[in-house]
């Protein structure tokens, strides 16, 4: 069999395996934040209802997490049996973060996890929230750490290439490489915005379903409270980004706006079917210096173009084009349901207003969505190389490895994966419709204040 | 640099070392699962190790990880020559990592989480003790990379370190759960300790006599001169620590067994690191040839000496919040005991 089968084959058994990891961390990273956030409230106001919360979304976290760990120890031993030269070559420089990820932050997830779910009657209310805090740390110096690895493939610097293998000359240039800011910025924030909007698409099925309304109110309140800044907050950092990108990895750039040819005044597609063949796209349907005036911010704005480099050189631009529409609609989107939600709460609609929670329902798995795609962009952007612009995907494969191998492991991964996606959702929605457990009557009777808010729909913790 | 290889081999070792001993008596609890007395008694020894299985796993990824930070050749070269059972190692302990959560939410499939983590808990282990004979049987290694097939691991001798890992595993497995409870299933866990231990013991001697008959340099090293005396102790200890093994079962003591497996572990691992040193690719990749460069050796030793004693710290104490004997109740049973 020519290299090439076997080339392919470890690149879409990695895509696999690393797409369908993500989607747990993306959840934990920022259901533990939330789980901080409950579990204070509780601690400061002693009220019922931020108990319950924290105990029905810790078990979401539970079961989320465990699916995380599993797939994620498959990624940390597939570097070596599938690309065992990019292993060897780039070793030196991502083996230490790598192994700083595993130091810092999962051992101390582990280590307090398990006090986080199964210490409650084992050591006190503080001690308690401090392991919850602790997980919440862990998770977020996890992303800190590989996404400084996945940045510095996509930004190389601080190492130099020697005898057949990198060599660091400094560290933290390498820690800091100049796409990094902008990726745990941009990634961190994807987590957060992607469990908002479960939080807030989950409480308004309650809602709808009028089961346990009190406890969905306030939930929902504090998840469009979030929805607010972070939608915002998102595309910025995400336009960010997008010139980061542009100043480092022009091509991917190019890809992303299916542009073949480096000119001014270049239009933005909202659609095209990119043509890698003719190196031109078919049925564009465009606005007039749209590209010119995000990237440039100016219409004379010269814009790269895929053209300047040989085709062998460049990413395979049809994905990387529609991937990066998926994530940039579903942001908006997601904006369009945080300025419903700030006028239905000013109108004290918030909770109220049946088309706002259906909508809501309708957007909960979204995120994953946009964050898939938006690592797609960035993955695929990135090709044919593995450390851009230094060390091509074809050269990173482990040579001995036959496809024949690789095929059955594939699909064997995607029998597995997908069964027991299969499983996790299904429990997942058993625990999401039995809902968090109903308030004790001593606290719906004596503080109902507590619990209504101040005027009708508006369900802002009264303190 | 000589010096810094050897420090690097050695901090790999241990986290291997810790890995071993700490997940192997979770998985030993997963080997053992079927044949616990009933349901009650299954429920009993999740719980034990559910609040910490996920830390104990944590070590592989150490010991992975930490063979791309020290020894990244090493690691391109391992990785790819044992790609079979490696996958066959990650497919089961997805299954058996997933139980710990879906049992716990299952009711009618209860049966089904348990047959996955019983089937995930031995082969894993099998998978491990594969990738142990084969690591000492040798791998075919030219020019620093892997120049062998794709079944290289499969001989008569890696099937017998699997068995004796099973084997092992359950032992460590079932003197844990000695310590953990009290009553019917201690019974029961006392008798699976005397078998398992067993089983280890005739494991160990046949690996220990068939490892410097295959390798005359092994021999060597154990039987060359003045070593024979350097190292007799370690045959001598295992000796004496399998009869305190035996003796402590049958006179009822409670952490005394577990520990005495333990030090089994120990001590095969040192007559391991005794037999391949300075390798760690045998039979000719020494840790010097392939240690990582200065600069990465350096950032990383010092991570490890910052970080890892805090690791320690509250890995202990982890485990002290949830000392004493498991319950049925709460935790991962998987019926709901709120």
């Amino acid at each position: 069999m020519p290299p090439i089968d076997a080339e392919i084959l470890a690149r879409l058994q990695f895509a696999f395996t690393v797409a369908f990891h993500i989607l747990f961390p993306t959840l934990t990273i920022g259901l533990a934040g939330f789980l901080v956030f409950f579990e204070a409230k509780h601690l400061r106001t002693g009220q019922e209802i931020w108990l319950r919360l924290y105990k029905f979304w810790v078990k979401i976290f539970a079961l989320t997490f465990g699916m995380g760990v599993v797939s994620g120890i498959v990624l940390s031993y597939q570097f070596g049996t599938n690309w065992a030269e990019w292993s060897r070559i780039t070793g030196p420089v991502l083996g230490p973060l790598i192994g700083f990820e595993v130091l810092t932050a999962f051992f101390l997830e582990a280590g307090f996890l398990g006090v986080m779910l199964f210490g409650w009657d084992k050591v006190g209310p503080r001690l308690h929230f401090l392991a919850t805090t602790l997980v919440a740390i862990g998770t977020a110096i996890s992303a800190f750490w590989i996404l400084s690895a996945n940045s510095w493939m996509q930004t190389p610097q601080g190492a130099t290439f020697v005898d057949g293998h990198y060599v660091v000359d400094d560290w933290l240039a390498v820690i800091f490489n100049p796409s990094f800011p902008w990726r745990f910025l941009h990634m961190t924030t994807a987590s957060y915005l992607t469990t908002t909007v479960v939080i807030a698409g989950v409480s308004a099925y309650h809602l709808l379903a009028d089961n346990n309304r009190e406890i969905a109110k306030r939930s929902f309140s504090v998840a469009m409270w979030a929805l607010m800044v972070l939608a915002p907050l998102q595309i910025f950092l995400g336009d960010q980004h997008g010139l980061n990108t542009l100043e480092h990895q022009p091509m991917k750039i190019a890809a992303m706006e299916g542009n073949w040819e480096t000119q001014s005044h270049a239009p933005f597609h909202i659609f095209a079917i990119p043509d890698q063949k003719a190196q031109t796209n078919h049925l564009e349907l465009s606005i007039p210096w749209g590209s010119s005036l995000i990237l440039k911010h100016s219409p004379s704005g010269v814009v790269p173009g895929l053209s300047e480099v040989p085709v062998e050189d460049q990413p395979p631009v049809g994905i990387v084009f529609w991937s990066f529409r998926v994530m940039v609609g579903i942001g908006f989107l997601f904006l369009a349901l945080g300025a419903w939600g700030v006028w239905a709460r000013w109108r004290g609609q918030l909770t109220e207003s049946k088309w706002l929670s259906r909508f809501a329902v309708l957007m909960s798995p979204a995120g994953f969505v946009a964050t898939l795609a938006g690592w797609f962009v960035t993955e695929v952007g990135r090709q044919p190389w593995t450390v851009y612009g230094a060390l091509r995907t074809a050269d990173s494969i482990s040579p001995t490895v036959t496809g024949a191998s690789v095929a059955t492991t594939l699909v064997l991964f995607l029998i597995v994966y997908g069964g027991l996606f299969g499983a996790y959702l299904y429990y997942l929605m058993k625990l999401i419709r039995r809902g968090p457990e109903a308030l004790s009557v001593r606290e719906t009777e004596e503080k109902p204040e507590a619990i209504r808010g101040a005027r009708p729909g508006l369900v802002v913790p009264a303190e | 640099m000589e010096t810094l290889a050897i420090i690097s081999g050695g901090i790999i070792g241990a986290a291997i070392l810790m890995y071993v001993v700490l997940d192997g008596f979770d998985l030993g609890v997963g080997i053992l699962f079927p044949f616990a007395p009933d349901e009650k008694a299954r429920d009993t020894m999740i719980n034990s190790v559910a609040p910490v299985w996920d830390g104990n796993e944590t070590w592989l990824v150490l010991g992975g990880g930490g063979l791309l930070v020290f020894f990244p050749t090493a690691y391109s070269i391992a990785l790819p020559a044992f790609y079979l059972p490696i996958m066959a190692m990650l497919f089961a302990l997805i299954f058996r990592g997933v139980t710990f959560e879906f049992r716990h939410q299952a009711h009618t499939s209860a049966h089904l989480w348990n047959r996955s983590f019983f089937w995930g808990s031995l082969v894993a282990a099998f998978a491990q003790g594969v990738l142990l004979g084969a690591l000492v049987q040798g791998v075919h290694v030219e020019g620093l990379r892997y120049a062998g097939g794709m079944f290289d691991w499969l001989s008569p001798f890696s099937i017998l370190t699997g068995i004796g890992v099973v084997a092992g595993y359950g032992l460590l497995g079932a003197t844990w759960v000695i310590y953990k409870t009290e009553g019917e299933i201690q019974d029961w866990a006392r008798r699976a300790a005397i078998v398992l231990g067993g089983g280890t013991m005739i494991a160990m001697a046949a690996v220990s006599v068939m490892t410097p008959l295959m390798r005359p340099m092994i021999a060597e090293r154990w039987f060359g001169g003045i070593n024979l005396v350097y190292f007799a102790p370690v045959p001598l200890l295992t000796g004496a620590l399998a009869v305190w093994l035996f003796y402590s079962i049958l006179s009822k003591r409670e952490l005394a067994p577990f520990l005495s497996a333990v030090g089994l572990f120990m001590l095969g691992f040192l007559g391991l690191a005794i037999s391949l040193y300075p390798n760690i690719i045998p039979p000719s990749v020494p840790v010097w040839d392939v240690v990582a460069p200065r600069s990465s050796v350096i950032f990383a030793l010092i991570g490890v000496a910052v970080v890892l004693p805090m690791v320690l710290i509250y890995t202990v104490y982890a485990y002290s919040v949830f000392h004493g004997k498991a319950s049925a109740k709460g935790g991962y049973a998987h019926h709901e005991h709120e």
